[in-house]
C-alpha cells in the first residue's frame, strides 16, 4: 500500500479506548421465533395457505403464490383421500382387483417425481418441491371427479352411469392438466412446452383412468 | 497462531481498558480452520481458567472483562459459522458430486420437433446398410415411449379383467415395459460386444427405446378393436416395419456375416415375440372364436381368478388351432 508508506505511530501515544462489543443484542436469524405462539396460531396460518393454495387450482391464473410457498400438505391430504376412495373395488375379496393404498400413493408421488426431473432435465427452472407441490394441488379436480363417482355408483352402475362418469372424469381431467401446464409450463424454454406437457398427460390420464375403470364390490 | 492468542489474553489482566495488540496477530488466524480450531480451544481453555478466576472477583472486574469477553463470544460466533460454512461446503460438495442429475441433461436436450421426426423415422427402414446409420443418442423419446406404453397395457389389464396374483397391475405393467427396455437393450449390447458391432448403450437405448412406437400403435389398435386378423396384419406390417428398422441400422455398424445374422436374428425374433406375448397375454380373448373352436372335451374358459401362465397357454394353444384352420 504506497499511500500508507508515510504514516507512522509515534511510540508514546497510547491507543487506547474501550472495547464493547454488544453480546446478543442482535441475534443471527432474522425470523421472528413461531415456537411460543398459541398451537392454534400455527395450525390456522397453515390452513389458511393450503386453503389460497386450493382456490389457486381452482381458478388456475398465472399467479406465483403457489409457486413461492410450496407446501405438500395438500397434496398428501388429497392422495390419502383418492387412495382411501379407490379401496374396496376388487372383484374378489381375495385377490387385487383394484389398485392397493400403497400402489395408489406410490404412483402419484413416483410420477411427480419423474415428471419434475424430466422438467429439470430440460432445462427448467423450478425447483424439486415446488414441482412436487404444483402437481400435487392439481390432483384436487380428481379427488373431486372420484368423489362424484363413488355417489354416481351408489345409484347404480350400468351404461349411463358410465356414460355420466366418463364425462366428470374426462372434464376434471382436462382441468388438473390445463392448470398444472398453467404453472409448470412458464419455466420452460418456450419451444419446449411440448416435452413438458406431456408426461403431465400421461400422469393424469393414468390417474383418471384408474378412477374411471373403479368398480366397488 | 499461539503468539497472537497470547496477546490477546495479556492486555485483559492489567488496568480497566481492554486493548488488543493488533500488531502481533497472526494474520492467517481466521482464515485457516485449523488455526481457528486451536484458538477455539485456547479460549475455552481460557474461558474455563476465566471461570474458576472470576468466583473470587467482584462485581467491578465484570465490568472490565465485559469487552474482552465479549470479543471472545464475537470470536466464537465467528469460529462457530466458519465451521459451519466448511462444514456447508463439503457436504454439498458431496452431493453435487452423487446426486448430479446433470449427467443426464446432455441426453434430454431434444426439440419437439426432433422427436416427432424419430418417431416417424422409427418406422421407415433404412436401406443403406453398408455405411454406420447414425443413431441419436436420446432418451427422452424411448422415456415416454416405454410409459406410454406402461399406460395402453394397463388399459389393455383393465378390459380384459385380468386378476394378477402375485403383484399389483401397475407393478407388472411397469416391471414388463422398462424390464423389457432395459434388459434386452443390455443383452443386445452385450452381443454387439461380442460380435464387435459399433454402438453404445445409450445409442441401444435409444435405438430399442424407439422401435417400442410401433408396439404401442399396434397394441393401442387392437386393444380397442377387438379382432384377431387385424391384431396379426398390425403385428406384421407395424412391428415388421420398426423390427426391419433396427435391424437394419444394427446391421450397417456391423461387419462380418456371422454376427449380422446373430445380432439380426436376436433383435427380430426378442422384438416380435415381445409384441406377441403383450397382446396375448394381457388381452381379453374374444369368446365367440374360443367356443366354435374348442371341442367338448376342452374345459369351459375360466374367467374367474385366472394364473397368466394358464391363461397364456390356453390361448397359444386356441391360437395355434385358428392359425391351423386358417391355413
Amino acid at each position: 500500500f504506497p499511500g500508507l508508506a508515510d504514516v507512522s505511530i509515534s511510540q508514546d501515544i497510547p491507543v487506547e479506548g474501550e472495547i464493547t462489543v454488544p453480546v446478543g443484542s442482535q441475534s443471527p436469524d432474522e425470523d421472528y421465533s413461531t415456537l411460543d405462539e398459541p398451537v392454534k396460531d400455527t395450525i390456522m396460518r397453515d390452513l389458511k395457505a393450503v386453503g389460497k393454495k386450493f382456490v389457486h387450482v381452482m381458478y388456475p391464473r398465472k399467479s406465483s403464490a403457489l409457486l413461492r410457498d410450496w407446501d405438500l400438505w395438500g397434496p398428501l391430504v388429497l392422495c390419502v383421500s383418492l387412495a382411501l376412495m379407490l379401496q374396496g373395488g376388487s372383484a374378489d375379496s381375495k385377490d387385487d382387483g383394484g389398485p392397493q393404498f400403497a400402489e395408489v400413493f406410490v404412483i402419484i408421488w413416483f410420477g411427480a417425481v419423474v415428471i419434475t426431473l424430466n422438467s429439470k432435465l430440460l432445462g427448467g427452472t423450478i425447483s424439486f418441491f415446488q414441482s412436487l407441490c404444483v402437481l400435487g394441488y392439481c390432483v384436487m379436480p380428481l379427488t373431486v371427479a372420484m368423489l362424484v363417482c363413488r355417489l354416481v355408483l351408489l345409484a347404480g352402475a350400468g351404461t349411463v352411469s358410465f356414460i355420466i362418469r366418463l364425462i366428470v372424469v374426462g372434464a376434471m381431467f382436462g382441468w388438473s392438466t390445463l392448470a398444472s401446464t398453467a404453472f409448470l409450463a412458464d419455466s420452460q424454454p418456450p419451444n419446449r412446452k411440448a416435452l413438458v406437457v406431456y408426461p403431465i398427460f400421461l400422469f393424469y390420464f393414468v390417474i383418471s383412468w384408474m378412477i374411471l375403470t373403479f368398480t366397488p364390490q | 497462531g499461539p503468539a497472537g492468542a497470547d496477546n490477546v489474553s495479556a492486555p485483559a489482566q492489567g488496568g480497566g481498558s481492554a486493548v488488543i495488540d493488533m500488531e502481533n496477530m497472526d494474520d492467517t488466524s481466521g482464515s485457516s480452520f485449523e488455526d481457528m480450531g486451536e484458538m477455539h480451544q485456547r479460549m475455552k481453555e481460557e474461558e474455563e481458567e476465566e471461570a474458576e478466576g472470576e468466583a473470587g472477583a467482584g462485581e467491578e472486574e465484570d465490568g472490565e472483562f465485559l469487552g474482552m469477553k465479549g470479543l471472545r463470544g464475537q470470536l466464537g460466533r465467528q469460529v462457530a459459522d466458519q465451521m459451519w460454512q466448511v462444514g456447508k461446503r463439503q457436504a454439498s460438495r458431496a452431493f453435487s458430486l452423487y446426486a448430479n442429475i446433470d449427467i443426464l441433461r446432455p441426453y434430454f436436450d431434444v426439440e419437439p420437433v426432433q422427436v416427432r421426426a424419430r418417431l416417424l423415422e422409427s418406422m421407415i427402414p433404412v436401406k443403406m446398410i453398408n455405411f454406420p446409420q447414425k443413431i441419436a443418442g436420446e432418451l427422452y423419446g424411448p422415456l415416454m415411449l416405454v410409459f406410454t406404453l406402461v399406460a395402453i397395457l394397463l388399459h389393455g389389464m383393465k378390459t380384459s379383467d385380468t386378476i394378477i396374483r402375485e403383484g399389483t397391475l401397475m407393478g407388472t405393467a411397469i416391471g414388463t415395459c422398462f424390464g423389457y427396455w432395459l434388459g434386452v437393450s443390455s443383452f443386445m449390447y452385450f452381443l454387439a460386444y461380442l460380435c464387435n458391432a459399433q454402438i453404445t448403450m445409450v445409442q441401444m437405448l435409444s435405438l430399442l427405446g424407439y422401435g417400442l412406437f410401433g408396439h404401442c400403435i399396434t397394441l393401442f389398435v387392437t386393444y380397442n378393436i377387438h379382432f384377431h386378423s387385424l391384431f396379426y396384419i398390425c403385428w406384421l406390417v407395424v412391428g415388421g416395419l420398426s423390427t426391419l428398422r433396427m435391424v437394419a441400422v444394427l446391421v450397417s455398424r456391423t461387419v462380418g456375416h456371422t454376427q449380422r445374422l446373430i445380432l439380426c436374428g436376436t433383435l427380430a425374433a426378442l422384438h416380435m415375440l415381445f409384441l406377441l406375448y403383450l397382446h396375448f397375454a394381457y388381452h381379453k380373448v374374444v369368446e365367440g372364436i374360443l367356443d366354435t373352436l374348442e371341442g367338448p372335451n376342452m374345459p369351459p374358459f375360466q374367467r374367474v381368478a385366472r394364473d397368466i401362465p394358464v391363461v397364456s397357454n390356453a390361448v397359444l394353444n386356441t391360437t395355434a388351432k385358428a392359425i391351423a384352420l386358417t391355413l
